[in-house]
């Protein structure tokens, strides 16, 4: 594919990131005319280079740079290493995520009004409203190609989403359906439809499912006006005398080191590494960071409350067959505080191959709760009868909750890692137990033998440390996501998530790289930027 | 997941010249299999097959052939000829479940007959975090698991890109949840 190549002095817009919010942001502004080079630091694997197998994918394309983890959640003593469970590869994690596109609800855009004081939790209002949002969303998903919008047909019900359905009928769910999935259900957009493959964590191979990878990143190839740059890690802003962002150094893995001059900078380098960049460019100017005046960067890290729910029955399910992410219910994702909690959870099933069950079933290296013998191996010999679903919901801001430079360990280029501290606020533990006791119902309704409860994977929804706030002094960027402190300096990620919702994040990220783009292209063209 | 390396596809019942070790690994199937050969080199025959008992221990899975567990243990081998710690881990791993096992039961870890009071030593080091009891619990998640004919067994049919994917092939070919 020969894209455009820039020079390391022309003045460009640069985005850090490649995946939802990058790789769509550099899509939508070379589509204006706006040149544009995207930084990823991961390498460009096509989708040829995909395999049907968990353990290989998971070591060729997972971010496993060196990190720490702190606070009481379980992830720092099953995964001390592994608090997220992102891809640093062309396209992000959209090369891995499960195709879920779920609109966010009214309230969920204002919660401090709406919930009120939680006590321990950093809420605030959105500065933008689901009205605002709302023709974003639906450009998203015209984009995305999602089901269950813009008259595409849901995709068919694989047996784990059968027994999910089954189950909530018996239960009274009344909200349940196979959801509204980037997955091709019929040719669209140039990509083929869904063959129920499975495998939607390890790359589609089918490019039924939506990635910035061939979906948007070669269409802004095509314009002449964007370069990605793979083994393109950034290191730090730069910026001058009068405080506007100037360019970014980055670094390749033979340590050579780049400056790539700048007009505008985006960061989207997810919830870890887009406030760690920022913190890592501190400055005489700027000793605390770049953007950070409000002391926000970094802070109100929010990873969804997750848990994951398996039960066997006494016949097959073979979950594995089929899409990931098969069906949803969506009852529980109301905001109705007699639950014992406030927000809401939605149930995704959700299945893992042999390999990922065996390690994530009873995780802990037998330190934690170690999953071993006829205990934990009755359950693997039953996998053929399993059905499961993941638990996801809104979780709360905490201040502490956070992403901080390692005083001590540092990375390949020499730069403090960060470290990712977390602790559960009890509002997150009621909804886990809630969703536990809940799954267990529908499940056990239908026959289910066996239930297990299995806690939160490394996170893959890592929300909320650069986050979006009307006032200067509350959070790092403004309704545009531009920087409150730095006109030319933008996040374009799930960091600016003011609060994080009970939905799966991408949808809501694409919406605002489309709104950002619209919003940079103004400017720029204004000459504000 | 902590070091989330990916273990060497193991090679199957590859028949292959394993010479004296063979003769010293006393017999058993492992002298087919090139990696069990070297382990047993390694680590010695008889720490090899204490390993692959206490590999069965902490995952029992009755329908599982011996070379299953011995093909889960035998990448120490390669990865204990280049690491004298990890040697000394496995070696002194495998003292200790000898002395608990001739302290309670008289007889060597592998030579005791009741599953349940293999168990116990186990259970004991387990208790006692025992970084020998932990790597070979978090080695074995993967060693174990990620072998495809450990996928059969279990129903798990792997890789259905190459195949067509699973839309012509049973995705939702289950009714019984209609009718529960």
């Amino acid at each position: 594919m020969a894209s455009k190549k820039f020079d390391l002095k022309d003045e460009v817009v640069v985005i850090i990131g490649s995946g939802a919010g990058g790789g769509t942001l550099g899509n939508e502004l070379a589509q204006k005319g706006i040149d544009v080079v995207i930084l990823e630091a991961g390498k460009r694997h096509e989708m040829n280079d995909f395999q049907n197998d968990e353990w290989p994918m998971f070591s060729q394309i997972s971010w496993l740079d060196k990190r720490t983890t702190s606070g009481s959640w379980r992830v720092a003593k099953d995964f001390p290493g592994l608090p997220s469970w992102i891809v640093k590869a062309v396209g992000g994690s959209t090369v891995h995520w499960a195709g879920a596109s779920l609109r966010f609800q009214e309230h969920e855009f204002k919660t401090e009004t709406v919930y009120g004081t939680v006590a321990g939790a950093n809420l605030l209002d959105w500065p933008i409203t689901l009205k605002d949002l709302e023709p974003y969303y639906a450009l998203a998903e015209d984009k995305m190609g999602t089901t269950g919008t813009n008259g595409i047909p849901r995709l068919p019900g694989n047996n784990n989403y059968k027994v999910l359905a089954a189950g909530a009928k018996k239960v009274g769910y009344k909200q349940f359906h196979t959801g509204n999935m980037s997955i091709n259900s019929q040719p669209r957009d140039g990509r083929a439809s869904c063959q129920q493959i499975g495998f939607c964590f390890q790359g589609c191979k089918s490019g039924a499912k939506w990635s910035t990878l061939y979906a948007e990143i070669p269409k802004g190839e095509k314009t002449g006006h964007l370069e990605v740059r793979p083994d393109a890690q950034a290191l730090k802003i730069e910026h001058d005398s009068s405080g506007k962002v100037t360019g970014v150094l980055y670094g390749d893995s033979n340590g050579n080191r780049y400056l790539q001059k700048a007009r505008v900078v985006c960061v989207a380098g997810n919830s870890i590494e887009s406030p760690r960049l920022l913190l890592n460019s501190a400055s005489t100017m700027f000793p605390n960071g770049l953007a950070n005046s409000s002391g926000q960067v970094g802070r109100n890290y929010m990873r969804h409350m997750t848990a994951s729910v398996y039960a066997i029955f006494e016949n097959p399910v073979h979950m594995f067959r089929g899409t990931t992410m098969a069906g949803i219910v969506q009852d529980e994702s109301r905001h109705d505080p007699s639950r014992g909690f406030v927000g809401g959870y939605e149930m995704e099933t959700l299945s893992l191959g042999v390999p990922f069950m065996a390690a994530f079933l009873e995780p802990g290296g037998g330190r934690v709760a170690p999953g071993w013998g006829r205990d934990f191996a009755s359950a693997m010999d039953a996998y053929d009868n399993m059905a499961g679903m993941w638990l996801v919901g809104e979780d709360m801001p905490q201040a502490t909750n956070g992403v901080t430079l390692h005083k001590t360990e540092k990375d390949q280029f020499g730069l403090p890692v960060p470290n990712v501290n977390f602790s559960d606020h009890k509002n997150d533990v009621a909804m886990r137990n809630h969703g536990f006791k809940q799954a267990k119902a529908l499940y056990e309704s239908i026959g289910a033998k066996r239930v297990i409860f299995t806690p939160p994977y490394p996170s893959t929804h890592n929300l909320g440390t650069n986050r979006m706030s009307e006032k200067a002094k509350d959070g790092v960027v403004n309704k545009h996501g531009q920087t409150h402190d730095i006109k030319n300096l933008f996040v374009s990620d799930g960091s600016q998530f003011t609060t994080g919702a009970a939905e799966n994040p991408t949808l809501t990220i694409v919406a605002l790289a489309i709104r950002q783009a619209e919003y940079i292209a103004n400017a720029m063209s204004r000459k504000e930027l | 997941m902590s070091s989330p390396k990916q273990p060497k596809r193991r090679q199957f019942f590859k028949i292959a010249s394993a010479g004296t070790v063979a003769t010293a690994s006393g017999g058993l199937s492992m002298m087919l299999m090139p990696e069990a050969a070297l382990a047993a080199e390694v680590l010695g025959a008889g720490a090899l097959k204490t390993l692959t008992k206490m590999a069965r221990d902490i995952f029992p899975h009755d329908r599982f052939e011996d070379t299953l567990y011995i093909n889960a243990v035998s990448g120490y081998g390669e990865q204990a000829k280049a690491d004298e710690k990890l040697k000394k881990l496995l070696l002194d791993g495998v003292a200790k479940l000898d002395a608990e096992a001739n302290k309670k039961f008289k007889k060597p870890y592998a030579e005791v007959e009741k599953e349940a009071d293999r168990v116990s030593i186990l259970k004991g080091m387990d208790k006692a975090e025992s970084e020998f009891f932990a790597k070979m619990r978090g080695d074995l998640v993967v060693s174990l698991y990620n072998q495809p004919a450990v996928w059969a067994k279990l129903g798990y049919e792997g890789p259905s890109a190459d195949k067509g994917g699973y839309i012509n092939r049973g995705f939702n070919d289950q009714t019984w949840m209609d009718r529960a």
